[in-house]
């Protein structure tokens, strides 16, 4: 032991400054190819993070074919001719290493977390099974019953998720947010070793893909391993069009009940249809973001200290922002009711505090504190490689740039009162919205 | 600097611990470091759940609820506005051996943050409506799982595990239960738990030796030297063998397994842990993932892993499938475990297991908070800083034989207790 501070081993942060948005160091990268890099310095570990994203997600599924992106997410640890199943796993666990992957509605990513110095293998193996998956009908079948088993664990299980999977059926009538990521029961009955070939040709090529490594690597050495790997792929000339059936305008609002003999704690949610930071006018995510911190971001927030402080109508309440898709989002705010308080009375509570608050000037305080939270959050984040990873992967893949990311705290520092009241009067519309009740069997029948 | 270091041959990370002993006589561990402007404070102190009184289970859980919820001069309101202007991170939990606590603070609100952690820690208010909503969240909570299959399997195997000892109760409590929890129980309870010899801290990020050893005698300086700790006795997994059916009407019968596990003191722990990621410790490696989902497409998630109470080391598990199948995923589970048991695994296995144990130790200390967090569960178990460098030796010390000694006694027979949630077939 000793007072040493500043050796750059594992468990000791280094002197250099980390990464983050906001900070210089992060760098933005392109292969021949067209796969794009992007590369998070973070000197305070011996430890990288290396992910794949695909810009392609559940809702990019043909119609008819609900859960083949999800589907197909789990195929790709099947094995290529190379490396077949199970190396790959098999390698990065001797490595020590851990892995996953996992499927949005709006990107599929792959990712491993490993010592720095076998960051050059995974990009090997992973580059490989971008073109060389091989399937056979004796893995996709067994794999098949495996992902209906994470349905039923998921949903079929679980009253508030089969309420879940409802409202967002009922807020998309045509855009294809409205099905699961993980698909309809019946279609991923259906799902055959072909259709995940022709779902892997289509959306696994490099132009699609978006390479992103977090650790103690620079940004050339990154790119000169990634191009002995990933760039060996040869480009198929363009990146595939994502063309989805978009969302008319909503006229109506929504209510949906579920009553369950399973369920003995009620629970409302509801949820807008609003832009996200890819469709919207320039600073109106940034005050939608804002306006679901001030509403229901924690125990200081508004929905909170008067629905479960000064009414006790709720034990909790929050709101939160969705705002990272490629076409318009979602805006959540839900409760649980305190016993005894019918949902219909706290739904009509809602709308009381929702209207004041959308006529009344927004409190500076309350403003100022979101900001503060928000912001200074930006710097938390800066302690984790992987959530860094993360946030550039989701920005990347839903259609943003690096600067969209590192300049986030400045354009929440810079929303306005008005423009916090603004969003909320434009889309916190209640004909925007679907209502969804959590409730018990006997209650509803009575 | 950082060139010859590697993720298998890591420079000494205990040279990097600074313990620190107020003149109070708090004590701490304390990793400096300026890379990311933030500090991060992570504390334990023992006795949880276990401490509840009979009939007033639940009481630690309120406890770590409150915490937060108002003290010294602010109310709750007042309290949650100060620490969102502050924008800190200050939460507490309680576990069934222990009630944690948690700091996150940008390094320039230092002072103010512990301040206000100080608060926390010594003059909460425990107002008769803070009281009332904590409770009303917590029986929010147990409502909402009254159904769910997770918290039924759970229920389910505690009662048939620990029959009559404190580990069988309900670490939230029950509705019943948290109706009869008074003011007075809950200062009752802090007296009992919050006490210097009970406690261990860890602090990593942006603040030296001297500010540190300043702030944590104003925080927790004022705790008593002794608590007041009932005993709690050591028990073994029961009634291994037994299925506890519990009936739900879903398509999907969720189990929860266990056997008796190896204490972390005992000589063969490390063994076990080699044992129990080739059984259902590694993720995609496991001879549970490969055998019930890999081959058979039986569950979607299946693993066991090391667990181990303060007063009972177990192996558990879990797995989910369709109730059409739950027998034969149970009898592959108990073929498995039968399997490793007599055969012991294989020096292939028994390599791999070591190379990812060990590999993979630098994951854990990747983040301010995680590092924070080891440091706290290594001064629980009793080990000095020096355990840091010892563990992958410890590790690569298993030998074959070892392993085989520790797969017998950690799964005897193969046999397992389960609880089963839903309409399983092919078991009784």
């Amino acid at each position: 032991m000793s007072t040493q501070t500043s050796a750059a081993i594992a468990l000791t942060p280094g002197a250099t400054a980390a990464p983050a948005p906001g900070a210089p160091g992060v760098a933005h990268l392109k292969l021949d190819n067209g796969m794009e890099i992007v590369v998070i310095p973070d000197p305070r570990t011996p430890v990288v993070t290396h992910m794949v994203w695909y810009k392609n997600g559940s809702a990019d599924d043909p119609l008819g074919k609900s859960g083949i992106a999800h589907f197909l997410e789990h195929l790709m640890f099947k094995g290529t001719k190379e490396n077949p199943q199970g190396a790959f796993s098999n390698l990065v666990a001797e490595l020590g290493g851990q892995e996953n992957a996992f499927t949005g509605y709006d990107y599929t990513a792959y990712f491993q977390r490993i010592g720095k110095e076998h960051l050059a293998t995974l990009m090997r193996f992973e580059a490989d099974r971008m073109t060389n998956l091989l399937l056979n009908d004796d893995v996709v079948g067994p794999e098949r019953e495996v992902v209906l088993e994470e349905r039923r664990m998921r949903v079929d299980n679980d009253p508030s998720a089969q309420l879940d999977e409802t409202l967002q059926a009922v807020l998309f009538a045509h855009h294809p947010y409205g099905t699961p990521i993980i698909g309809w029961n019946h279609e991923i009955e259906e799902l055959s070793r072909e259709d995940a070939l022709a779902y892997y040709t289509r959306f696994y090529t490099p132009e699609n893909a978006i390479l992103i490594v977090a650790g103690d690597v620079d940004a050339q050495t990154v790119k000169a391993l990634a191009a002995q790997t990933y760039g060996k792929i040869p480009a198929r000339a363009q990146a595939p069009t994502r063309r989805r059936p978009q969302e008319p305008p909503p006229r109506a609002e929504r209510l949906v009940t579920l009553t369950d003999e399973k369920v003995e704690q009620p629970s409302h949610e509801r949820i807008f249809v609003v832009p996200s930071y890819t469709t919207a006018a320039p600073g109106e995510a940034e005050a939608l973001d804002v306006l679901a911190h001030i509403l229901g971001g924690g125990p200081a927030s508004v929905l909170y200290e008067t629905l479960v402080g000064e009414e006790k109508l709720a034990v909790a309440v929050g709101a939160y922002y969705m705002g990272t898709a490629l076409d318009d989002t979602r805006f959540y705010i839900f409760a649980t009711p305190a016993d005894g308080v019918e949902l219909k009375d706290l739904d009509i509570a809602l709308d009381r505090v929702l209207d004041k608050f959308v006529g009344a000037q927004l409190n500076e305080e309350d403003l100022q504190r979101a900001k503060t939270r928000m912001i200074a959050d930006a710097v938390y984040a800066r302690d984790s490689q992987v959530s860094l990873a993360r946030w550039y992967g989701e920005s990347l893949a839903t259609g943003l740039g690096v600067a969209d990311v590192t300049d986030w705290p400045d354009r929440i520092d810079a929303v306005t009162d008005a423009s916090v009241i603004g969003a909320a009067r434009k889309w916190l519309d209640k004909k925007r919205s679907v209502t969804g009740f959590l409730l018990p069997k006997e209650t509803a029948d009575a | 600097m950082t060139a010859h270091n590697t993720l298998a041959t890591p420079k000494s990370r205990a040279e990097n611990v600074q313990r620190i002993v107020t003149p109070e006589g708090v004590e701490a561990w304390l990793v400096e470091s300026y890379a990311v402007p933030l500090v991060a404070l992570e504390f334990s102190v023992r006795g949880g759940a276990a401490q509840d009184p009979d009939g007033k289970e639940g009481l630690a859980t309120l406890l770590a609820g409150l915490l937060d919820e108002g003290a010294g001069s602010l109310d709750s309101r007042a309290f949650h506005r100060a620490v969102e202007d502050l924008a800190v991170h200050i939460g507490f939990g309680a576990e069934r051996d222990s009630l944690s606590g948690h700091l996150q603070t940008l390094s320039r609100n230092v002072d103010q943050a512990f301040a206000l952690f100080k608060l926390t820690l010594n003059d909460a208010r425990f107002d008769a409506d803070a009281i009332d909503r904590v409770r009303g969240q917590l029986a929010a909570g147990i409502k909402r799982d009254a159904n769910d299959p997770d918290a039924m399997v759970a229920k389910a195997f505690r009662e048939a595990a620990f029959p009559g000892h404190p580990y069988s109760r309900a670490a939230r409590g029950e509705l019943e239960t948290l109706e009869r929890l008074t003011r007075s129980d809950l200062e009752t309870m802090r007296g009992r738990l919050f006490a210097r010899e009970n406690l261990k801290i860890a602090v990593v990020g942006a603040i030296d030796a001297a500010t540190l050893t300043a702030r944590l005698d104003e925080a927790f300086g004022g705790w008593s030297l002794r608590g007041d700790l009932a005993p709690v006795s050591d028990i073994a997994v029961h009634d291994i063998g037994a299925r506890k059916i519990v009936d739900l009407d879903v398509p999907q019968s969720t189990m929860r397994f266990g056997r008796p596990g190896v204490a972390k003191k005992d000589s063969d722990y490390f063994a076990a842990v080699v044992v129990n990621h080739i059984l259902g410790g590694g993720v995609f490696t496991a001879r549970l993932f490969n055998e019930v989902r890999e081959k058979r497409g039986l569950a979607y998630s299946v693993y066991s892993q090391l667990h181990e109470f303060d007063h009972c080391p177990m192996l558990v598990g879990g797995a989910a499938t369709k109730n059409e199948r739950a027998g034969e995923t149970l009898d592959v589970l108990e073929e498995q475990c039968r399997l490793l048991s007599t055969d012991g695994p294989s020096l292939d296995e028994l390599e791999k297991a070591k190379k990812f144990l060990t590999g993979s130790y630098a994951l854990r200390f990747d983040t301010s908070t995680k590092i924070a967090g080891q440091l706290v569960n290594i001064q629980r178990d009793g080990l000095e800083p020096s355990y840091l460098d010892e563990r992958n030796a410890k590790i690569d010390a298993v030998t074959l034989e070892d392993a085989r000694r520790a797969a017998r006694r950690l799964l005897g027979d193969g046999k397992v207790l389960v609880a089963v949630a839903g309409r399983p077939q092919g078991i009784s």
